[in-house]
């Protein structure tokens, strides 16, 4: 029968399925160590409950103690007379004994009155001490004892056998009074300040990861990048005045912040270097203008206007720095409660100082390559391939030099190969060879894919630090700039830059041609086409994902103080560290209590936008 | 007047897409291109404003040569060129009066439309193209809550706001029902008689015989008929869409 064997062995698949599943799951949950005997243990148990009972109990409110001590003399060893008793007080409570005079370790009965009804009252047995900061209070009773209705009580207890003194040693009664309204308790003031610090630490990581992550995710989209090539011949001539370009924008800019430091007297320039970056520009551009009408004069009047205005910013943006951050530092001092706006202008300011040397290198970086391109996009065409094909040959021996030189110099600095002249020019000849190998073998009018190359770096890197928890990567951070919500919003913020970059780079790749087509068309540039054409298809899903990683990231910054990272995972660990349970308690319910409300919060702004 | 001179695009070295294809567009001609489908109608289109990038050839726009224009004049010529699409290409989550107001692209000064700031006269051109078109009144409403054939009409004023001298339409009735493509077809035809050269491609031939002057057919890339569209009888009519073509309508 055709019908039978095929089932036949279908159910012997299934059979055989289900046993494979078995053993998987056998085997993993041994892998895993899951046990259901060791939590039953008493000992186990007992720690749970614990445990549970001081999560339930979250030490959330405290009151002022006022410690009442009430006291009565008492002679032990009795040796005859007892000591005189002071008259009790009316309306005061007071403590009387079966006996003033006893033995050691002889039962007596104490008799309370004028306490409060239902009040726990301690016992205490108090030696003779020379002063009364020696005093020690000895339990007298293991339990408190509780007055009755009418505020009075009667305990027996056993007199120590090994106090003994002929001097008069006391019997007291204390009681734990609260004095005034509840209050919050330490741990809920502690968790409260943590808390801010750990929703502003998730603020300012994902202000810092949006920010970064928005132009890289331009650079790591495969299909913009692809159309991003550039000719050999440029490219290597890119290669050698990129880094030039950069080394002498850093140069010029640290020059221009001294000059403006000087302006405002924190130190920099002498006066006679100012007075030659300021007056050599205005005097090329009065050569310029008194040379013509020409065209090649007017760019260079062009350019010259623009260096001056460069020049002018620079100084004064630095000197501008200067000034902000002495100011931040008195704002700091003398406002108070209101410091917090000094120290944003002190860290503001320095920001610009500290940042103008580097901008000045980005600036160099790209800024001396429409030059070059300008000078070569005339004369390649006249050309010939031949001697296009030296042209990038000789390129290429340098530029291969400077970059496999710079890049090996890099790597010493991490790794400390050895000697730096041998570290790097054995390198710069491999590159050397290497980019001359590809000029060579290369047609000079072809394009190379540097988008490509661009795309598969940055790929490259942002997966591997997708990879890194921030968790992980806080105690790298921890270790740089001190424990502390500064790591935790470095290492928060370093993820989501990588995390954001694929999230908005795929959307970038996923947007339809056909508006860019048409805007093209109608003769707009590059920018245009990308500001109407690109940016409102990928607005809506890039607020969407920062929404999203804004989420992830209230959350990932409760726990990132685990790590070193602040916020309120750092009193939370300490606290489970220190059994202190009831406290934990009270930072995990604030935990919760933020997370769900900004959850609510950000589900209500994305209904709003889309 | 457009010149087409030998034009040829091959893709990846080994589609051949345009064939050496050459003719002669006089300013203020209707011209439909016909031809089955990949048989290089859109390529031929998008080559004449360098949306693609022809192999060799030359495309010559009233004496300026566009093949050989570097990126700024390229985007000067493109200015004079509009363009619309099969599938009206609007940015669907911008309002209808961004998308008419980008046509405008080409001439704004590139700092103002950065922050999408135009001035009061393109603004006011913006609106006066769409109540050309019928749709004033859905200047403020987002594009993609529009109809077919309005989104198509948006295209439309949009391509208006550049002043073109000549209007390239790839399949723009494709998509639409009979009533509506014969209104497209009537603004074409009203563009025509303004004097901007419209060169269109074409799927059905009682809308080129209705509205084109003149029929260039490519098959395989190669051009293989320029003329009238009463030229085109049954013979003709399989020599260009092959053997088991058969009319509709």
């Amino acid at each position: 029968m055709k019908k039978s064997s095929p089932s036949i062995i279908r159910t012997l698949g299934k059979i055989a399925l289900i046993i494979a599943i078995i053993i998987v799951y056998a085997f993993g949950l041994q892998v895993t160590k899951v046990d259901l005997e060791k939590p039953q243990e008493a000992k186990r148990q007992e720690q749970l409950t614990n445990i549970l009972r001081g999560l339930a109990h979250p030490d959330l409110i405290s009151y002022e103690i006022d410690r009442l001590t009430v006291d009565t003399p008492i002679i032990v060893p009795c040796t005859g007379t007892p000591p005189p008793v002071p008259a009790p007080e009316p309306g005061q409570p007071a403590i009387s004994l079966s006996s003033n005079c006893a033995q050691p370790g002889e039962k007596i009965t104490v008799t309370g009155t004028g306490f409060e009804p239902g009040e726990d009252v301690f016992i205490f047995f108090v030696p003779f001490a020379p002063t009364v900061k020696d005093e020690v209070e000895l339990k007298l009773a293991s339990h408190a004892v509780t007055t009755d209705v009418d505020g009075n009580f009667t305990e027996e207890v056993t007199l120590k056998s090994d106090r003994v003194s002929e001097n008069v040693q006391t019997v007291r009664a204390v009681v734990n009074r609260r004095v005034g309204g509840p209050k919050p308790s330490t741990a809920l003031k502690e968790t409260w300040e943590k808390i801010i610090e750990t929703v502003f630490l998730a603020f300012i990581a994902t202000t810092f990861g949006v920010l970064l992550a928005v132009p890289l995710s331009f650079l790591a989209a495969r299909n913009l990048m692809l159309q991003v090539t550039s000719n050999i011949i440029k490219f290597m001539a890119s290669m050698i005045i990129m880094p030039i370009g950069a080394y002498l924008g850093y140069l010029v800019f640290v020059k221009l912040s001294a000059i403006g430091a000087q302006l405002v007297g924190a130190g920099g320039a002498p006066p006679k270097e100012a007075v030659l970056w300021t007056v050599l520009p205005l005097v090329g551009l009065a050569v310029a203008q008194s040379a013509g009408n020409r065209t090649f004069f007017k760019t260079v009047q062009r350019w010259l206007i623009a260096v001056i205005v460069a020049v002018v910013a620079v100084i004064l943006l630095s000197a501008a720095g200067q000034l902000g951050r002495q100011a931040g530092l008195t704002l700091k001092q003398s406002l108070g409660g209101w410091s917090f706006f000094g120290n944003f202008l002190l860290i503001f300011s320095d920001a610009i100082v500290l940042g103008l040397p580097a901008f000045g290198g980005l600036i160099g970086l790209f800024s001396l390559n429409p030059l070059s391109n300008r000078l070569l996009e005339p004369a390649l065409p006249k050309l010939s391939p031949f001697v296009k094909r030296i042209i990038a040959v000789v390129l290429g021996i340098f530029a291969g030099a400077i970059l496999f030189g710079i890049i090996t110099a890099t790597l010493n600095w991490f790794y400390e190969f050895g000697d730096l002249s041998q570290v790097v020019i054995v390198p710069s000849l491999i590159g050397a060879v290497l980019f001359a190998a590809l000029a060579v073998f290369s047609d000079p009018d072809r394009e190379i894919p540097t988008g490509m190359f661009v795309y598969y770096t940055l790929r490259t890197i942002m997966n591997t630090f997708r990879s890194i928890e921030p968790l992980v990567m806080v105690v790298a951070f921890a270790v740089w700039v001190g424990i502390g919500p500064f790591a935790g919003v470095m290492a928060l913020g370093l993820h989501t830059i990588v995390a954001l970059g694929k999230l908005y780079s795929e959307q970038v790749e996923n947007i339809s041609t056909g508006p860019i087509e048409a805007i093209t068309a109608t003769g707009a540039n590059r920018l245009q086409t990308i500001i109407y054409a690109v940016i409102p298809q990928i607005v809506p899903p890039y607020i969407a994902f920062t929404l999203y990683r804004w989420d992830i990231n209230v959350r990932m910054s409760t726990i990132i103080g685990f790590g070193g990272g602040g916020g309120i995972g750092f009193l939370l660990s300490q606290n489970i560290n220190l059994l202190k349970y009831r406290q934990a308690s009270v930072n995990m319910i604030a935990i919760a209590v933020v997370v769900a409300s900004l959850d609510y919060l950000s589900a209500k702004v994305r209904e709003k936008i889309t | 007047m457009l010149e087409i001179k030998h034009l040829t695009k091959i893709y990846d070295n080994t589609v051949l897409a345009l064939d050496d294809v050459s003719f002669t567009v006089p300013q203020g001609q209707f011209l439909a291109v016909v031809g089955l489908s990949g048989s290089g109608k859109s390529t031929l289109l998008r080559c004449i404003n360098r949306l693609i990038e022809p192999t060799s050839g030359q495309v010559i726009l009233d004496g300026v040569d566009v093949t050989a224009a570097q990126p700024d004049e390229l985007r000067r010529i493109r200015r004079r060129i509009g363009m619309i699409f099969q599938h009206f290409n609007l940015v669907l989550r911008s309002p209808v009066i961004t998308n008419v107001l980008a046509g405008r692209l080409g001439y704004t000064n590139p700092m103002w439309s950065l922050i999408n700031r135009f001035s009061k006269n393109d603004i006011e051109m913006a609106l006066k193209q769409l109540e050309r078109v019928g749709i004033k009144d859905k200047a403020y409403v987002r594009a993609d809550e529009l109809s077919g054939g309005q989104q198509q009409r948006v295209g439309i004023a949009r391509a208006l706001m550049q002043e073109p001298s000549i209007m390239l339409a790839d399949e723009p009735v494709a998509s639409l029902d009979p009533v509506l493509a014969h209104s497209i077809m009537q603004y074409l035809e009203q563009l025509r008689d303004e004097g901007i050269t419209v060169i269109c491609s074409l799927h059905f031939l009682d809308l080129v015989q209705r509205y084109a002057d003149r029929v260039v057919a490519l098959k395989g890339g190669e051009l293989v008929f320029d003329g009238s569209p009463q030229e085109i009888d049954d013979a003709r009519f399989k020599e260009i869409y092959g053997e088991e073509a058969q009319r509709i309508g």
